[in-house]
């Protein structure tokens, strides 16, 4: 808790606290950290906390805001040497076939980067990702760390639908769609695991944080994988690291 | 239980939204125009955030298989009870048997109708409201039966029409405050912000309104960041978009002007062709 942080009214009752604003992944534990201090302590005009790569917004109920006060007890807070907060942050092993099946935009890569898609697939699945946060769509999760060789521009003009599980890059991004949507991103492989179920109390098993890892799978695994998520008995594998 | 006949051009179950789900990327959803939903909900006697069907520029045609009471708020279209015209903002006895339609669009954009106890269809997330990926249903379909809190008995007609702000659908006045990166505009931009009125563009949805016309921009995109409802955007190509209840739960635009709440409400009930201007 060192950053020199700025406090700005955003709408009547939420607001919005800004890092130095460059992609970092100890603003990012920053970030986390002071977020979870302050959902620790309970403030009751709170209603709801949402961050990014440097910002959070906090949002509170109706009526019960003073932006001077608020913003004061706030700044204490982060100050203020609390108890230890723990994080229990996870990396996950997520399954993704790259094959030309799912891979529609690998071949297009493959020629204009000069590498053979072997060599894509094999840069794209042996980074160690951060979820810097979820957002866009449901369940659709920032990474950060995707191997400069792999960052490809957006296409110019976007897909009118793009699939379910389509594993893709823009810019210098990496990502998930979690379900069939527009998009423009460069579409490398496909993920049979669901990253967003409404039914769930918890609709997203990745947490800000955590860390991703893609294992490429063959279309049988792929196959097989579905099949059991189905029927609702596949076991998606994490570990617990260090917050 | 409603049976839907014709579903109208674009009507859902909404309540006041979903929260506590943003950081999983889940928008907030809800009532369009909360004003008037809650004005159909108060006069009935329900809880505020009692589901309410929010009808978009034409009306739904509805059985009801039930004795109840329901109240309709927000835009006029010419509601009917089984071909009788009825009043807006007053509580309406339903038997049985009776059919809801409605006309011509005489005002206003979305018009909300509350029933006694609310409507309770497949609640996800703590809401009823309807949303693309979360709810199986984003809109309603003609045959679709809607549920009915029915645990409580109707109260006694009791209430006179209520007189409605007049303001809240013919002012072009949207109140706003500035956006985190307003500060970033030059004092030219600032200022001709509030000194020209602006247009709403075709690209208007429960998602988020585009204006038409364009604001000089010379601004980069920012770190992705959290926006909300009411959010004004401002585009590479100088064009400004303002978020609505169904918005993404983070953006790249320079957020420069955030509505007040009750402007999100005011706008909800604007449409393609209608102008506004913004005022600090």
């Amino acid at each position: 808790m060192i950053y020199k942080l700025t406090y700005k009214l955003f709408s009547e009752r939420s607001v919005l606290i800004e890092w130095p604003a460059i992609i970092d992944e100890n603003i990012l534990n920053d970030v986390i950290l002071f977020k979870e201090k302050i959902r620790n302590n309970k403030i009751k005009e709170i209603v709801e906390l949402k961050h990014a790569y440097n910002s959070l917004l906090v949002i509170c109920g109706d009526d019960c805001f003073v932006f001077g006060t608020f913003k004061k007890k706030l700044q204490k807070l982060y100050t203020q040497k609390g108890p230890h907060v723990e994080l229990r942050l996870k990396k996950w092993e997520i399954p993704v076939c790259y094959d030309d099946v799912f891979g529609i935009d690998l071949g297009e890569m493959a020629l204009e980067k000069n590498m053979s898609k072997k060599s894509i697939i094999e840069l794209h699945s042996k980074t160690v990702y951060t979820v810097y946060f979820i957002g866009f769509l449901p369940g659709f999760m920032y990474l950060g760390g995707l191997n400069r060789k792999l960052h490809t521009p957006r296409k110019s003009t976007p897909r009118s639908r793009i699939v379910k599980g389509a594993v893709a890059i823009g810019g210098k991004q990496t990502g998930v769609y979690p379900n069939e949507s527009p998009g423009g991103w460069n579409i490398i492989g496909n993920s049979p695991i669901e990253f967003f179920n409404p039914k769930n109390a918890i609709p997203c098993f990745a947490n800000a944080g955590d860390k991703i890892i893609f294992k490429s799978v063959s279309i049988k695994e792929y196959k097989d994988i579905k099949m059991l998520i189905d029927a609702g008995v596949y076991q998606l594998e994490s570990e617990v690291i260090d917050g | 239980m409603v049976k839907v006949l014709k579903p109208g051009l674009y009507t859902s179950i909404q309540d006041l939204g979903r929260y506590g789900y943003q950081n999983y990327g889940v928008p907030y959803s809800g009532v369009m125009d909360v004003y008037s939903a809650s004005m159909a909900n108060v006069l009935l006697g329900n809880e505020v955030h009692a589901a309410v069907i929010e009808m978009t520029m034409t009306g739904a045609t509805l059985e009801f298989n039930c004795d109840t009471s329901i109240c309709i708020s927000g835009a006029d279209m010419a509601p009917k009870l089984n071909k009788t015209p009825i009043k807006l903002n007053k509580q309406t006895s339903i038997k049985k048997g009776d059919i809801i339609s409605f006309g011509k669009l005489l005002y206003g954009f979305r018009a909300y109708l509350a029933v006694f106890g609310g409507f309770k269809n497949e609640k996800a997330m703590g809401s009823y409201s309807m949303y693309q990926g979360v709810t199986e249903q984003s809109v309603l379909f003609k045959n679709d039966d809607l549920l009915i809190n029915a645990s409580l008995k109707p109260l006694e007609k009791k209430h006179a029409a209520i007189k409605i702000r007049n303001t809240h659908f013919n002012t072009k006045k949207i109140e706003v405050f500035k956006g985190p990166e307003f500060h970033k505009l030059s004092k030219a931009q600032q200022s001709s912000l509030f000194s020209q009125d602006f247009t709403i563009s075709k690209e208007n949805s429960r998602m988020a309104y585009q204006l038409t016309g364009s604001l000089k921009n010379s601004l980069k995109p920012i770190i992705t960041s959290p926006v909300l409802p009411g959010t004004v955007q401002l585009t590479p190509s100088g064009k400004l978009i303002i978020l609505m209840r169904d918005c993404q739960t983070t953006g790249g635009y320079p957020r420069i002007l955030q509505l007040k709440e009750s402007a999100i409400n005011i706008l909800a009930q604007k449409f393609t062709g209608d102008m506004i201007r913004f005022s600090l």
